[in-house]
């Protein structure tokens, strides 16, 4: 088989905001090869709707250290308080240069760029709620991600769209390159650089409801893993609480930022009862939480499993200048006027605080020391700095991934500039193109379908939002079932040309593998911080447990080890809103 | 409430003979489900090789425009009980066809990059951002919330006829950025959409409006477009 070969100082896989706006530093320096497995425009990026979170202070007064504190604590404390220092201070420079890039913000009426309200996001430290969400409309990833695509073009970033990642090569402690297909002709393609940078988002798919894109799979973490390099704070996945009923799509937090508010089955506004304070704006852990006690107490709407996202009292010029595309959602899919009817809402799976751990110069880590990969970066919600600790605040994942792309990207440019040469080695290239053979003349009896779909069931019922030992436990050997009838698939699809059969079946590998990886961290964590709720163990324990989880994969199974959190201004206190 | 439906697809797989059939698959759906569930439902569970493109699945990629009943749409924002019982698919028309329902976008695409598509400012930046009113932004909002199906482009008679015309997709990026008040572009651009295959092609058919899944009127875009033009002295001269 030929093997076509490319150069470039830097590869960058993904091209969502993480991996365009590192791209948009690298190619200052050198050669940029941008890969994504679908048109970059077609990013997950995209579908994010409320907002990017800045203490710009457009629309009343605001602070970043309010915004440091604001992130620490909605991070159930587990965030590290220097990068997260870095994320709020960066904020605003790296907004207003968005806003030069050409970003279509919303304005107010003196024209600056519009703000509003987003959950877990206040001023002097959790008084009120505060307008911090710069947005386009409910398009944000929208506008931002086709301002940074179009940056990239302008600066001169090789593309290459729909080519899927099949192996990250890393010898040596340092990185050689990629080994990826060529979706539309099945062609393998090498790419050597001396610089990787890991933009590959996040990997929701895994659950049977989410939010998440078909592309969010996964597959560059498990590469990392399986060759024996670490994972950071897995357990924590966070749901967002308004996802339409029946479907998961994203309704924005940004809904109740201007207003909305939730209800149950007794026409109350249950937020009151978890949140005094800042209510239906609490951070998305507590509210997953509280819509799913609501419907386990009997109180959903007509005592089945969802609650109501009230929009009706929202003026509707508000509606439409603001929220026009889950206004549309919500017609199209359910066939409802949200300025007429309420939403039948439920949480979905959104968001890995979890990933692939770096620094805050989004050098990969390669354990608990500190110690890294040379050549090695990651960024965005494929990484874990960690700045979202335990959960993540709503609009701070768009941030996060221009501020740490970034910084990714600059920090990449040292390595850039060196006289490194790297090689993939043929028999690496071989191994791949054996494994990819291998499944396509498969003839196992296993459909690649139906164990996704037991999978995605699965962990659903038993690692979403409230967690206990006796269903992790069970879980784990349904995951191993899964694993053994996964080396039985077969599949139909036996041609080079645009093989998406193919291409699911390699993506399903990977997503049994995250799945086992964060039952596992999941199991360990006997305690309930943010995100992971541990119905056996309900309070959160910072004697044994405020630390970061690593992962590895040995020989002899998986392997935790710890890392203490960097906390440096806000003690950990109890977590009240 | 489910009921059967009758999936009428357009194949194309190049390495059989004859590459091109047509395939009926009798499925049942939910009445509220997508083209897109049924087309993962019979991929799952009649024909592995059936191949489309997904992302998103809620019409915000761009990724599954189809020509669907006669029409470009996007099978994630297509009911089901919209359709009848028997739902004809095809490919986008007009482009290269790779597998099945998968066709070629680099023609499209590359259109886009015809038309200087960023904004254009050499004036160094403010400390903060470029006050735009509310009123300016509203002039490039219905533009910006394209997300380059193709659906526009490929239903576009003069682009069926004539594959080097900009088309809709790429003219309504050249308003978005014409119409910035923070671009500094409009002569450039102009330039690049005044030419042969430019913008004085477009006939006001509305194909494009009709398809939209993104509800742009495009062609009011275009009008606008060559209003513009026409006040700064470019004229339709090469036609």
């Amino acid at each position: 088989m030929e093997i076509n070969k490319h150069y470039f100082d830097t590869v960058i896989i993904g091209s969502g905001l993480a991996g365009l706006r590192a791209s948009i530093e690298c190619v200052k320096h050198g050669t940029v090869a941008v890969l994504s497995k679908l048109y970059p425009t077609r990013s997950h990026s995209t579908a994010a709707q409320g907002g990017i979170g800045a203490a710009l202070g457009n629309e009343e007064p605001d602070n970043p250290e309010w915004h440091t504190y604001d992130t620490v604590k909605g991070s159930d404390f587990l965030g590290d308080q220097d990068a997260i220092e870095i994320m709020c201070y960066d904020a605003i420079p790296t907004i207003i240069e968005l806003e030069h890039m050409g970003v279509p913000f919303s304005r107010t009426p003196e024209g600056k760029i519009a703000q509003r309200r987003f959950g877990g996001h206040t001023r002097d430290f959790g008084a009120a709620p505060v307008r911090r969400a710069c947005y386009s409309a409910d398009r944000t990833g929208h506008a931002v991600l086709f301002a940074l695509y179009e940056q990239g073009q302008l600066n001169g970033v090789r593309f290459f769209q729909e080519f899927q990642v099949l192996d990250i090569v890393i010898e040596n402690n340092a990185v050689q390159g990629i080994i990826t297909m060529n979706i539309k002709n099945g062609s393998i393609h090498v790419f050597e650089s001396k610089a990787l940078i890991i933009a590959s988002g996040g990997f929701g798919k895994i659950f049977k409801v989410t939010s998440n894109a078909y592309a969010s799979t996964g597959e560059c973490l498990s590469m990392l893993f399986k060759q024996g390099y670490p994972l950071e704070d897995m357990e924590f996945f966070q749901f967002h609480p308004t996802g339409l009923y029946g479907l998961g799509i994203l309704i924005t937090e940004g809904a109740r930022g201007e207003g909305g508010i939730l209800i149950n089955g007794n026409g109350e506004r249950f937020m009151e009862r978890y949140a005094p304070t800042i209510k239906d704006l609490a951070p998305r852990d507590m509210v997953s939480r509280a819509i799913l006690t609501e419907i386990r107490d009997g109180r959903g709407i007509d005592g089945k499993d969802y609650v109501y996202l009230d929009l009706r009292h929202i003026d509707k010029k508000i509606l439409e200048e603001r929220l026009p595309e889950i206004t549309t959602f919500c017609k199209i899919y359910l066939g409802i006027d949200p300025s007429k009817a309420p939403i039948p809402v439920v949480p979905t799976a959104h968001y890995a605080m979890g990933g692939i751990p770096t620094d805050v110069d989004g050098r990969v880590l390669k354990d608990v020391d500190g110690s890294v990969i040379e050549g090695l970066y990651a960024a965005g919600e494929c990484a874990c700095v960690s700045v979202h600790g335990a959960n993540r605040l709503g609009c701070n994942s768009l941030l996060d991934t221009v501020v740490f792309g970034r910084r990714a990207g600059k920090s990449a440019i040292s390595i850039i500039k060196s006289a490194k040469k790297n090689r993939v080695k043929k028999e690496r290239i071989q191994n791949i193109i054996d494994c990819i053979s291998m499944i396509k003349n498969s003839n196992g009896r296993e459909n690649v379908a139906s164990i996704k779909q037991d999978l995605q069931k699965n962990m659903m019922d038993k690692c979403s939002v409230f967690r206990k030992e006796e269903d992790l436990k069970e879980l784990l050997d349904e995951i191993n079932d899964i694993k053994e009838r996964y080396k039985e698939i077969s599949i139909t699809d036996r041609s080079n040309t645009f093989n998406t059969e193919l291409l699911d079946a390699v993506e399903l590998g990977h997503m049994i593998t995250l799945s086992e990886v964060i039952v596992s961290c999941a199991l360990q964590r006997t305690e309930s911080r943010g995100a992971h709720c541990r119905e056996d163990y309900p309070k959160r324990d910072d004697e044994n447990w405020l630390k970061h989880t690593f992962v590895f994969q040995t020989e002899k199974g998986i392997l935790f080890k710890y890392k203490p959190v960097n906390i440096t201004r806000f003690q950990p206190q109890e977590r009240k809103y | 409430m489910e009921k059967y439906y009758t999936f009428k697809i357009k194949r194309f797989l190049p390495d059989e003979t004859p590459s091109v059939r047509w395939d009926e698959f009798r499925i049942r759906l939910n009445r509220m489900e997508r083209i897109i569930d049924g087309l993962i439902k019979i991929k799952e569970t009649r024909d592995g090789t059936l191949t489309f493109r997904k992302s998103c699945a809620h019409g915000v990629c761009g990724s599954c425009a189809m020509k669907i009943n006669g029409k470009n749409r996007l099978a994630c924002q297509t009911l089901v009980k919209d359709m009848p019982e028997v739902i004809e698919i095809e490919p986008l028309p007009a482009l290269p066809v790779i597998k099945d329902l998968a066709v070629d976008m680099t023609l499209f695409f590359e259109k886009n990059d015809r038309v200087l598509p960023y904004l254009v400012n050499d004036e160094p930046p403010p400390e903060r951002e470029r006050l735009q009113s509310p009123d300016d932004q509203h002039k490039i909002l219905e533009s910006i919330t394209c997300i380059m199906c193709g659906s526009c482009t490929t239903s576009c008679p003069v682009f069926w006829a004539d594959k080097e015309y900009l088309g809709p997709s790429a003219l309504l990026k050249a308003y978005r950025f014409t119409f910035d008040t923070r671009d500094r572009a409009t002569q450039q651009r102009l330039e690049k959409i005044t030419g042969e295959h430019g913008v004085w092609r477009c006939h006001s058919i509305f194909n494009c409006v009709d398809v939209c899944p993104k509800e742009i009127d495009i062609t009011k875009h275009i009008l606008k477009l060559k209003r513009l033009a026409v006040k700064k002295g470019f004229t339709g001269d090469s036609q």
